[in-house]
């Protein structure tokens, strides 16, 4: 073989060398894990989220849920929370309740909340009388189990959410006959003088 | 002997030397700009979905909360989509004959799951987490816009890494209070003053550690 010609072949090696490796892209853009809820060929269902099997509790959940959820073992005729009532608890059932269940039931509580005007059936007021009477386990209840057109809530509110909700609804319907005697003495006069409602 | 070059072809010469500084200072901002503009980011295109589903009609007309569908933004990277049964929580009864609707009453029927179109995308070699922003008061409207306002959802920002670094770089100019995270029309005239002292109450760390690389690529 003549110099020439060994040259040449050398050349054709690296432009194939420099071909071949530019042809395999890496995608590190797209990387081979699935994020949340993306579709999965791999599973029958399409999905590569899994469903919890029945029975099991996912990790980290007892971090974010004081009280493990076992099915169907709390008592619908409970008249207490299972946890101490605090300042805390009120204001996580507020904001809760303002967010899940405002829509249909309005703030108030009255029943008349936006979605109720656009259409859907109007739900009873909390003011009434059975209601009013009703045990706190009841709403613990409606809110994990749904009520007739009342959709269930389990899936979007943890155990203690729904409990603290619960005791948020408790504290609506207290407060429709609240008197003056149930404010605590040092804030009497705040009230009086019309101070801001919050 | 005669010249093999005419006179003026030393001007044109060096007017292509300096022209050439141009033509290249130009192509770059051409790159620049196309590189960011939203023909690459896809920001301001709205997707087509299997429903139409407008967040302006569901926010802004209804008063929905985010979180009533996007349940985990506040505990987990991930901001959470709502399930076929979310939506039939309220159009069992409205619009429960619309046409428009059928594709979720029939995810509701077989339980296959509606495959909405991802708007926002990042590459797989970053890493974000909605919980940590949301919890240091950067609020949703700082980074996805009016999505009360948005027919149809498309992404605003252009999720490109300066757009991050720039508010990892100095974060009090963007951080309102945590209860007004989910407020979409919050504003303030006293960014200045309220920002640096979120930063502080907020622990909110520092410009070193929040630009290093490994906060995002990890
Ligand atoms: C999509 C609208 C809607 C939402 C959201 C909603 N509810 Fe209801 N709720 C209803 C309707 C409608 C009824 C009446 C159900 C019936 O009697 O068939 C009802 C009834 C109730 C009742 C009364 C049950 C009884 O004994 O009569 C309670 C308590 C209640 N809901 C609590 C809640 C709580 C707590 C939430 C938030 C987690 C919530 N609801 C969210 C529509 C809704
Ligand atoms: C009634 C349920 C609902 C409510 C309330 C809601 N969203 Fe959405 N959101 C959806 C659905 C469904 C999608 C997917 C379809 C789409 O992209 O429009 C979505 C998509 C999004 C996306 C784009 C996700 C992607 O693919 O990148 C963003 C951002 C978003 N929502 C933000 C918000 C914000 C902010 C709020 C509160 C102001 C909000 N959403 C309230 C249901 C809801
Ligand atoms: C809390 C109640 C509620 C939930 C949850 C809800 N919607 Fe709606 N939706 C409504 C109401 C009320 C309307 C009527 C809109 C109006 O007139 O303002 C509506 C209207 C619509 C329309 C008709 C077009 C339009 O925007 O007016 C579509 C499509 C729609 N919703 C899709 C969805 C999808 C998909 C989901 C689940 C991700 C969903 N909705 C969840 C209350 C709800
Ligand atoms: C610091 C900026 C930032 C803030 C604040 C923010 N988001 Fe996002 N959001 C993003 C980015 C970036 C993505 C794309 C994530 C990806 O591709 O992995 C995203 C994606 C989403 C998605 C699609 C699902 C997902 O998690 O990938 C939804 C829904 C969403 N955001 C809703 C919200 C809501 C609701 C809020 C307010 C509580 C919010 N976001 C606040 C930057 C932000
Ligand atoms: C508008 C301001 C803003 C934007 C835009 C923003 N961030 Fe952040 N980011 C913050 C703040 C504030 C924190 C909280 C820092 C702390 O932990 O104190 C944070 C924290 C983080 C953290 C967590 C750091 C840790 O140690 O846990 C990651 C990861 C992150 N951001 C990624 C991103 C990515 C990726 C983007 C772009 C897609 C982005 N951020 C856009 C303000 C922003
Ligand atoms: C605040 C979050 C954040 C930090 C800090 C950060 N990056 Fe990035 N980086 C991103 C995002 C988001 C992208 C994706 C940009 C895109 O998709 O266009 C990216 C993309 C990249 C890319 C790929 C660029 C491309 O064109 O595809 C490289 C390389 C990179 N980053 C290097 C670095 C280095 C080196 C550092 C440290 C000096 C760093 N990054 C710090 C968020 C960050």
């Amino acid at each position: 073989m003549t110099k020439a010609r060994r040259r040449l072949s050398g050349l054709i090696l690296c432009a194939a060398c420099v071909a071949l490796s530019s042809a395999c892209v890496q995608k590190m853009a797209s990387q081979p894990h699935e994020r949340p809820l993306q579709a999965s060929a791999f599973f029958a269902d399409g999905q590569s989220a899994r469903p919890r099997v029945f029975g099991t509790v996912p990790s980290g959940y007892t971090r974010n849920n004081a009280r493990v959820e076992p099915p169907q073992s709390f008592d619908p005729d409970a008249q207490d929370l299972p946890f101490p009532l605090t300042r805390e608890v009120l204001e996580r059932g507020r904001a809760r309740f303002d967010i899940y269940c405002a829509v249909c039931h309005a703030r108030t509580g009255e029943g008349d909340g936006m979605i109720v005007r656009r259409g859907f059936s109007r739900p009873p007021s909390y003011h009434t009388e059975r209601l009013r009477q009703a045990p706190l386990g009841h709403f613990f209840d409606v809110e994990t189990n749904g009520y007739g057109a009342m959709p269930r809530y389990d899936a979007q509110l943890s155990v203690d959410d729904r409990w603290s909700i619960a005791a948020y609804i408790r504290a609506l319907q207290l407060s429709r006959d609240a008197t003056l005697d149930d404010v605590p003495a040092d804030k009497r006069a705040e009230l009086q003088s019309g101070g801001q409602t919050k | 002997m005669h010249p093999t070059f005419h006179r003026s072809a030393n001007t044109v010469a060096r007017l292509s030397i300096y022209g050439a500084v141009f033509v290249l200072a130009g192509l770059a901002w051409v790159a620049v700009t196309v590189g960011r503009s939203s023909y690459v980011t896809e920001a301001g295109i709205a997707r087509r979905q299997p429903v139409p589903f407008s967040h302006k009609h569901h926010v802004s007309d209804d008063g929905i909360d985010c979180r009533y569908c996007h349940a985990t933004v506040e505990t987990s990277a991930f901001a959470g989509m709502p399930s076929t049964a979310t939506c039939m929580n309220c159009h069992s009864q409205i619009w429960s004959d619309s046409p428009v609707l059928e594709p979720v009453r029939a995810s509701y029927r077989t339980g296959e799951p509606l495959r909405w179109t991802r708007v926002h995308n990042l590459p797989g070699f970053v890493y974000f987490d909605h919980s940590i922003h949301v919890n240091k008061g950067v609020g949703c409207s700082t980074c996805h816009g009016r999505v009360d306002q948005m027919p149809l959802t498309y992404q605003v920002a252009s999720l490109q890494m300066e757009w991050c670094v720039e508010c990892h770089q100095n974060p009090a100019a963007y951080v309102r209070p945590r209860e007004q995270v989910f407020d979409m029309s919050w504003r303030t005239d006293r960014q200045d003053e309220q920002g640096a002292q979120l930063v502080k109450d907020y622990k909110i760390k520092d410009t070193h550690t929040l630009t290093s690389c490994s906060t995002c690529h990890r």
